[in-house]
């Protein structure tokens, strides 16, 4: 499956022969992110975000079956048993807030993952495999991310959970029965909770699961790279080790510095205070906002504020799936045969001042109480956030002429290519 | 070719459904706010910026404050708030003794079991039980507070936008609505039970000010107790209860981010050796 | 000169894959930086298993003795186990005075097992050296084993009336906690 030049893995003592013969474990590590899987020399720091959303899976795994060892998922106890994690567990505090923090960090690394993925194409044959199933990965993560939000029970907790089941609703004819039965009441309680922490603790191993699909599908074809162009040939590649072992490892250390300054010197930052009052079924926040990852498309949740054919409320929650299920059709919309940003003059001006600007605004709004001017400017955002995957993305893709190629990945980096024919950039290598 | 023109097609019709919805709720809006008068805020302060000691990065407890401020809440606060995640025990850590937290839990009523009748019955504190709620629940502290149920203050600090501060100026600011306030929202007059406060977000709360007269609490170390030096030293107590972990929090983080330093510094220099070998040189 | 250096660094990916590249003092420290930094992670996650502040502030119990008549026993909790406390009669004392230290499995006398100036006042764990179960003979009308103390109901293991293992497969005597007397009736165990 990968490049004829990959090097082979050479058991070197009797003990590694053993195992490769009985459990090739050591040659499958070799060949996933050894010496064995040649990479694209010319990957910039925005290929580094895959690993450290890995990483950060593992971060949240670890912490969180930590934080399951103190925590007891009963209405009645719960908030106290999070505090109880915070004052008397032997490093709980480090452990709690290095868990929500860690979701925080897990959705910054895996936003820079989609948008670098967004604007390089990387969703682009031969590669679809791998973009579906990160979109598979995002979901799966959506859903654990506001799970886990409702464990300490605090005021968020319990109205996020009553707020976000409150969107089936929505559903005709069925939606209230579904809500009752996500609830497993009529307001959340012991059911809700007990079943929203048996769902966060299984789901984060589901998605371990996606993502070992997500690294297989990778193999395949390989990674891609800033200029678009296929691997071409040995010079094109450098081994992963140790080449972006080195790479990903001072990554992983500058992130790190980030997220511990977070954990250490301001933990809650990212967090709404009102969690830290203890769920109050009959007192509502005067402002009911989710994590902050979630604000774009809450933004979009709420800029369908009028009725129109189909109730608000209705559209609201169309357009708020929609807006994370129709990437899972950006394969198919996006008909360029180039794949890089830096190749589609068009393409490019529309993501960095159409796209970018949209999901910043959606960002602040999503946050922002539901007032003017933080409505309208989200319902604009919205209308371009869905013109764009759906109507420029397409257009575009078919009259953009695209800028002449490098022949070569190893001509992008040393300026040329011994083995380049003339002529033969002018055709997107694809 | 056809079936992928279709996809295309279908993907540009939703696209344009959604945007149209989208902006047309935007065209009604737009005409409702230029027609309608926008719903305005009472004008609340923001809370004052006073320094603590545990402020910034570096910063540590003051324990003879915590102290004091341990002694306005038990004087003032605990006759009508809650601190049901303290216990007594954990007053050690505002520099107490363990004689000293035993006779001051002896000197609160729990909550207990009569040993011989099993009946409910108070009991002196062990430096084990929590602070008891001056109420034996919720319907008899909002009975008694005209059905404003006094919140517990264990995690206040933590609970409201720049906590510490809040608390403070709260305690402070308490004052009679000024003329201008009045004429502009004759609304933020305090209704019956409610008290004028410039800090609450809805500038009435049912809390009447608990800090009324300097010298209110007499401090063991001789402060002299003003009404802001007593805001002060119950807000750092509450700031402390809310996260006693908070000064160990910051001083394991200093070597923490030293050595990730050092670490991120080593890995970078390694990682440009290592690329140095097929990194093209420039001309 | 740009076709030179794309040779050059052709050669040298080649070079690197011959596996003699020579790991530098650099590498070696950025490797054992991380191996360093997986320690210190190793730490916390080891360390919150320990009992927490709240169960080791828990972990001192009082009773009161004064309400034991002689013959009886109390049970008490200490660090979530059963503490018996009994009073023990003359009779008794007596007994387990009468078995010579030499011959037991656990040497140790009463004297050694209770507090000067309160003989009669015997305090063990209420849990079998052998697997942890609670043995019979603190409560009124249970069995008592062999020699008149307690007997462990699982595997058949007799205590004397000093709590000392005389019979069956428990290693130890029941242990005897710290404890004081914090006035002339109370105790203090932990």
């Amino acid at each position: 499956m990968s490049f004829p030049w990959a090097r082979e893995y050479q058991p070197s003592n009797g003990f590694t022969r053993f195992l490769d013969e009985k459990l090739p474990l050591p040659r499958l590590v070799y060949n996933a992110v050894g010496a064995g899987y040649p990479v694209p020399r010319n990957l910039s720091y925005f290929w580094n975000f895959g690993v450290l959303a890995g990483f950060f899976l593992v971060l949240q795994i670890v912490t969180g079956v930590v934080l399951a060892m103190h925590y007891a998922a009963n209405a009645q106890v719960a908030f106290a048993t999070t505090e109880h994690i915070m004052r008397n567990v032997n490093w709980g505090w480090m452990m709690r807030y290095a868990h929500a923090n860690g979701a925080s960090f897990f959705f910054i690394v895996v936003y820079m993952h989609i948008f670098r993925g967004l604007f390089y194409s990387s969703y682009k044959a031969p590669r679809e495999m791998i973009w579906l199933l990160g979109v598979v990965i995002f979901l799966l993560m959506m859903a654990t991310a506001f799970m886990g939000y409702v464990l300490p029970w605090g005021q968020m907790s319990f109205w996020g959970a009553k707020v976000i089941t409150g969107l089936f609703g929505a559903i005709p004819l069925v939606g209230e029965p579904i809500q009752v039965w996500l609830l497993g009441g009529f307001a959340p309680d012991n059911a809700a909770l007990n079943r929203f922490f048996s769902l966060h603790f299984l789901l984060p191993f589901v998605i371990a699961g996606v993502v070992i699909l997500h690294i297989w599908a990778l193999h395949i074809p390989g990674s891609s790279n800033p200029t678009g162009v296929e691997v071409k040939q040995e010079s094109d590649t450098v081994p992963f080790h140790p080449y972006y072992t080195a790479k990903d490892g001072f990554g992983l250390g500058v992130v790190l510095l980030a997220y511990f300054a977070m954990v250490f010197f301001l933990p809650n930052a990212l967090g709404h205070p009102d969690n830290y009052i203890e769920a109050n079924p009959l007192s509502t926040p005067a402002h009911i906002v989710p994590e902050w990852y979630f604000w774009p498309f809450y933004a979009i949740l709420r800029a369908f504020t009028v009725d129109f054919i189909l109730p608000a409320k209705l559209w609201g929650v169309i357009a708020m799936f929609a807006s994370i299920l129709l990437w899972f059709f950006l394969p198919w919309l996006d008909k360029s045969p180039v794949r890089s940003g830096h190749y589609r003059p068009l393409f490019r001006k529309f993501f960095w001042f159409g796209l970018i600007p949209a999901m910043i605004v959606l960002f602040i709004c999503g946050g922002a109480p539901a007032e003017e001017p933080y409505v309208m400017l989200s319902q604009i955002a919205t209308a371009y956030y869905f013109l764009h995957f759906l109507v420029i993305l397409p257009i575009v893709s078919s009259v953009e002429k695209p800028e002449p190629l490098p022949y070569s990945i190893t001509e992008a980096v040393l300026g040329s290519d011994k083995k380049a024919v003339l002529g033969e950039n002018t055709t997107p290598a694809v | 070719m056809t079936k992928l023109l279709s996809v295309r097609l279908v993907a540009i019709l939703v696209g344009l459904g959604f945007a149209f919805v989208a902006l047309f709720a935007f065209v009604i809006g737009a005409y409702n706010a230029a027609t309608e008068e926008p719903a305005g805020h009472l004008p609340y302060e923001k809370p004052m910026d006073l320094s603590f000691s545990f402020d910034g990065p570096l910063g540590k407890w003051d324990k003879a404050q915590l102290q004091r401020g341990l002694k306005v809440y038990d004087e003032v606060c605990a006759a009508c708030h809650s601190l049901k995640f303290v216990a007594f025990r954990n007053l050690e850590e505002l520099g107490y003794d363990e004689g000293q937290v035993k006779a001051y839990a002896a000197s609160k009523q729990v909550p207990g079991i009569d040993p011989n009748t099993g009946e409910a019955a108070m009991r002196p504190g062990l430096p084990t039980d929590y602070f008891p709620s001056p109420y034996p629940n919720a319907v008899a502290a909002a009975a008694a507070n005209n059905n404003a149920i006094p919140p517990d203050l264990s995690l206040m600090t933590k609970a409201r936008g720049d906590g510490t501060n809040y608390v403070a100026s709260l305690l402070m600011g308490y004052q009679a609505p000024s003329e201008e306030l009045l004429a502009e929202h004759p609304e933020a007059a305090p209704g019956p039970g409610l008290h004028h406060n410039v800090y609450f977000p809805n500038l009435n709360l049912a809390m009447a000010a608990p800090l009324t007269t300097d010298g209110q609490v007499t401090y063991d170390d001789g402060t002299e107790a003003t009404i802001e030096q007593m805001s002060k030293d119950v807000a750092a107590f509450l700031t402390w209860t809310a996260e006693p972990t908070l000064v160990k929090r910051k001083q394991t983080g200093w070597p923490v981010l030293i050595f990730l330093l050092f670490a991120t510094i080593l890995a970078y220099m390694s990682k440009q050796q290592i690329w140095a070998a097929v990194k093209p040189k420039k001309d | 000169m740009a076709d030179t250096t794309a040779t050059a660094s052709t050669e040298t990916v080649a070079q690197t894959d011959d596996g003699i590249r020579r790991r530098d003092f650099l590498d070696i420290a950025a490797i054992g930086a991380a191996g360093v930094g997986g320690v210190f992670i190793v730490y916390p996650l080891v360390s919150q298993m320990a009992p927490s502040k709240d169960v080791l502030a828990a972990s001192s119990t009082e009773v009161d003795v004064s309400s034991i008549e002689p013959g009886q026993a109390i049970k008490a909790v200490f660090r979530k186990q059963p503490l018996f406390v009994k009073r023990l009669t003359d009779a008794e004392i007596a007994a387990a005075n009468a078995i010579p230290t030499g011959s037991l499995r656990d040497q140790e006398s009463l004297e050694d097992r209770t507090k000067e100036g309160h003989r009669d006042i015997l305090v063990t764990m209420g849990v079998c050296t052998h697997l942890g179960c609670v043995p019979l003979g603190a409560a009124e009308g249970e069995v008592k084993g062999e020699y008149g103390g307690y007997f462990c109901p699982c595997h058949g293991s007799h205590y004397d009336t000093a709590g000392r293992i005389m019979k069956g497969p428990a290693p130890t005597n029941l242990e005897v906690p710290e404890y004081e007397f914090i006035s002339d009736t109370v105790i203090q165990v932990g």
